[in-house]
């Protein structure tokens, strides 16, 4: 038969007591203020929870590279969607925006001339 | 001998090996984890944006989620997905009863989950917080109750109170039912999942010769806990400190 | 294998697909791919006479330059109707659905897809999104376009939005079910000795279209249900009043529906590479940098959707990087169109019918992907936005490349699909007539889209009659020469002379097998030594009529 690889029972609890653990911390760390670090941080802790569970629960370490390749290929094309989409709406504001346009009253073209 | 024809006997006509039916059943899930990776995507796309265009709209509705039962929830789908691992690691040492009785415990886990999610959503319905036209949120009269309830409101939170437009709040909630509600679907699907397959298991459909479909819906389980990881901290934790 | 097997090899060759069982139920509920695949082939057909329909019905009403034959609100119904059909019912399944399900088990030597049953139900998915976006037709239509742009579509149109909604939504689900299919079929199913490049080029550029399927079609899906949602449940999700931004509907939809395109055209160009290699009688010119180059035509087609939104209201800046970007797929494309070329040059070629159409798949795919160059450029794309030239340029690359494709596979593979050959001299003066046609409609309309010609009106300024007349006058003619078509391939299914297994002495896997094949393909797993393209070697024999001599076969 194939090389089915069996976890011991342990490295599951293991997991398990490290996901509880890293839930704990990540309210913690909600608590208290780290400047522009704080999504990061909440989003660090996050997906060190799902490699766990990717890894363990769901036998990657132990799989075909084939697998990992697909599993990479998922969060490469959902990280280029949502940054290829927040740059739109981070350069929206990068053109300035001609005086005409934000004093209109001042500079209409009928009280200037 | 024995166990050779065993094995064979669930190798289905068009496969050369019980292996490669295998490969195929795991490369066939992970490629569908794919497919769902993405279709949160454009959810998580739209949260992010609004989030970063009204970042007080989401502190103030992050703090009309309760951490507690959020919490909880978290707990309880990380239970779930251990007794969902059990469940296939008994599968593959031939403990079909083991097996069945942690199938059983991951439903009951996946019941209390969607439990609590309507406990949760009736609350949101009694406080007019669902988007639409009777959504009502007053965010003086939130912080008076913040304050009175003794919590502490640091500067953050007030000022975020006291210059949020709610319609933003509005935008926030409206992600909140479509995502969390995406994700209850995704577990009452996969309840129905696990009723299968405690039927098949209890029937002795599976042995180690051939554990294909226990395998394969436990990626997919695991695959909603992990989507739970990650909304527990971006709707529950927004802006707490 | 089992000795039920051995005994039908050793009294007789086994009842091809088509023979296996000719009760209504032996249809409806098979697991065969090649069933399937001939399922989809019938629900396609119906499709695209609908969106004919629909398009006859729009070209008639732009005969004049007054609104006199459509009313404007019916105006926008049929080419809404026509868009839906066409792109999600039609074109996204017409190649992968229907010969990819037909040919990639044969051409890996496979018995099946990977998932029959996850195949058949992906049929009844597709009828189910169908049924739901004609009901929508019938109940009143749609008017949102295809693109079902927020907010009109999300809080404005009065017509059946959530349905038509649903239905593409449902049909997405089936398209990703087949996709799934062809990437495991592909990864897992090859015969023993067909490594990655040995491959027929075809199957390559059917694994690249299932990643773009794998990875878009779930995005869409996602944005339609964010119209769903806010049109029926009433959450403000890209509602202006609530600071909810449209536009970021637009980038949504498009993260898959520019890949789409690739969808339709990707499967196009791996038949391209199988006709033109077989009737040039020569191995494909570069068969690593075609191959290579679907891939990464799937994954440059990831990042540059923007190209659709430069006067949405998208950042300048994204818009340049998005411009910029997309150039780059011309680069892979223009690497497989000099291949194609290279591969004709100095080859004895044929000028049969599937021949035909690729070199119409040829001449108006270039002229759709050059036109693609001037809506790539931001500058000159914000003049040439919402005219004709953009609907031009579409229709060039959809059915100039995408159905011309289809046309070229149906013909060249309808011997092994069908055991019967279609009448030569008809298919013949079909294409000739359908490629005429296609440019008589299409060429006018690039001219008044330039002259500033806005797409989606029903009524428009008299110094565009002239044009509109002679694509009105195109559209009959290319009407004209799919029906010759539809009626001779009707015809063969009765009356067509019997197809031997290799008719034209090509040299894949699947000509290897009976034409008919039979209903596992082949009588024993056959073990290839040799690519698809070894023109210059002997083509190897039925395998059926081998079977005596198994150790003879493929060396």
């Amino acid at each position: 038969m194939s090389e089915k690889h069996v976890i011991p029972v342990g490295t599951y609890v293991g997991i398990f007591t490290a996901l509880i653990a890293l839930t704990g911390l990540t309210v913690w760390v909600a608590f208290h203020d780290f400047g522009s670090m704080n999504t990061v941080i909440a989003v660090g802790i996050a997906c060190i929870k799902a490699l766990l569970v990717a890894l363990f629960f769901m036998h990657l370490k132990y799989s075909a590279r084939i697998l990992w390749l697909y599993a990479g290929t998922a969060i490469a094309f959902f990280i280029l969607l949502i940054t290829i989409t927040l740059s739109d709406y981070r350069s929206r504001e990068w053109f300035p925006t001609p005086k005409a346009w934000s004093q209109p009253t001042a500079t209409a073209p009928g009280a200037s001339h | 001998m024995s166990s050779a024809s065993q094995a064979n006997e669930h190798v289905a006509h068009h496969f050369e090996s019980a292996e490669q039916q295998r490969q195929s059943a795991q490369l066939g899930m992970w490629a569908f984890l794919v497919t769902e990776v993405m279709f949160f995507s454009g959810l998580f796309a739209a949260y992010i944006i609004y989030r970063s265009l009204y970042p007080e709209a989401w502190t103030v509705g992050s703090h009309m989620l309760s951490i507690g039962l959020g919490g909880f929830n978290t707990i309880i789908l990380l239970c779930s997905s251990l007794t969902m691992a059990l469940a296939v690691h008994a599968a593959q040492t031939d403990k079909r009863g083991a097996s069945a009785r942690w199938i059983i415990l991951t439903i009951v886990l996946g019941l209390a989950f969607l439990g609590v999610k309507m406990v949760e959503y009736s609350a949101k319905i009694e406080h007019h917080l669902v988007p639409g036209a009777h959504f009502h949120l007053d965010p003086a009269q939130e912080l008076a109750n913040l304050q009175a309830a003794g919590v502490q409101v640091g500067d953050h939170l007030r000022h975020a109170m006291e210059t949020v437009n709610t319609a933003h709040v509005q935008l926030f909630f409206s992600l909140y039912f479509a995502i969390t509600g995406l994700h209850a679907l995704h577990m009452i699907i996969g309840i129905g999942v696990m009723i299968w397959l405690l039927k098949t298991t209890i029937e002795g459909r599976y042995s180690s010769a051939y554990i294909n479909p226990v395998e394969v819906s436990g990626l997919y389980w695991h695959f909603v806990d992990i989507v739970w990881i990650f909304l527990f901290p971006l709707l529950y934790l927004v802006g707490r400190h | 294998m089992s000795e039920a097997s051995t005994n039908a090899t050793a009294t007789a060759a086994p009842k091809s697909y088509l023979d296996d069982g000719s009760t209504i139920r032996s249809w409806l509920l098979t697991i065969d791919h090649k069933r399937i695949a001939i399922l989809y082939l019938i629900s396609i057909t119906i499709f695209f006479a609908l969106g004919a329909f629909a398009a006859a019905a729009f070209r008639l009403e732009l005969l004049t330059p007054q609104g006199d034959f459509l009313s404007a609100e019916t105006y926008n119904k049929f080419f809404t109707m026509h868009g839906i059909v066409m792109i999600f019912f039609f074109l996204l399944p017409s190649i992968p659905a229907v010969m990819g399900n037909f040919l990639i088990p044969i051409m890996i030597g496979a018995k099946d897809m990977a998932f029959p049953r996850l195949n058949l139900l992906s049929w009844y998915v597709f009828m189910a999104g169908a049924g739901l976006a004609i009901s929508a037709i019938i109940a009143g239509g749609v008017d949102t376009g295809w693109t079902f742009y927020t907010p009109y579509s999300s809080m404005y149109a009065n017509s059946h939005v959530i349905l038509a909604v649903t239905g593409a939504f449902i049909a997405g689900f089936s398209s990703i079910m087949t996709g799934l299919n062809i990437i495991v079929t592909v990864q897992k199913m090859r015969a023993p000795g067909l490594t990655w490049f040995r491959l027929p080029l075809f199957v390559w550029s059917m694994y690249a279209t299932s990643l773009v399927v794998l990875l878009g079609t779930p995005v869409v899906a996602i944005s339609l249900a964010m119209i769903f949602v806010e049109r029926f449940l009433g959450f403000g999700i890209f509602d202006p009043a609530l600071g909810g931004d449209p536009v970021l509907f637009q980038h949504i939809f498009w993260f898959y529906s520019h890949p789409a395109v690739y969808i339709m055209i990707l499967p196009s160009m791996g038949v391209i590479s199988e006709v033109i290699a077989c009737f040039s009688r020569r191995r494909v010119y570069g068969y690593t940098f075609v191959a290579f180059s679907s891939l990464a035509i799937a994954v440059i087609g990831f990042f540059v959707w923007g190209h659709h939104m430069f006067v949405s209201g998208q950042s300048a800046y994204a818009g340049v990087i998005f411009s910029f970007l997309t150039f780059f797929v011309a680069i892979p494309t223009a690497i497989k169109i000099i291949n194609w070329i290279m591969t004709m040059h100095k080859g004895s070629i044929s000028f049969d019918a599937p021949m035909l159409y690729a070199f119409g798949f040829l001449g108006l795919f270039l002229v759709g992907g050059l036109t693609g160059l001037f809506l790539s450029t931001m500058a000159t794309d914000v003049h040439l936005h919402d005219t004709y030239f953009v609907v031009s340029h579409f229709h060039y690359v959809m059915v100039g490349g995408g159905v011309m494709g289809f046309f070229a596979a149906l013909h060249y593979w309808w011997p092994k699909m069908m055991g019967r050959m279609y009448p030569e001299g008809w298919a013949k003066f079909a294409a000739i007539v359908i490629f005429i046609g296609f440019n008589l409609t299409f060429l006018p309309q690039f001219q008044m889209g330039y002259h500033g010609m806005p797409r989606r009106y029903h009524a428009y300024a008299p110094e565009f009659q002239i044009m509109h007349v002679m694509s009105t006058a195109g559209a009959s003619v290319m009407g004209a020469g799919y029906l010759t078509m539809f009626s001779y391939l009707i015809w063969s299914l009765f009356k067509g002379k019997k197809a031997s297994a290799n008719p034209w002495d090509s040299r894949g896997l699947e000509w290897e097998t009976a034409c008919p094949p039979p209903t596992h393909n082949f009588l024993e797993t056959p073990v290839v030594t040799q690519d698809a393209y070894s023109f210059d070697l002997p083509s190897v024999t039925c395998v059926l009529e081998k079977k005596d001599k198994p150790e003879e076969h493929r060396v």
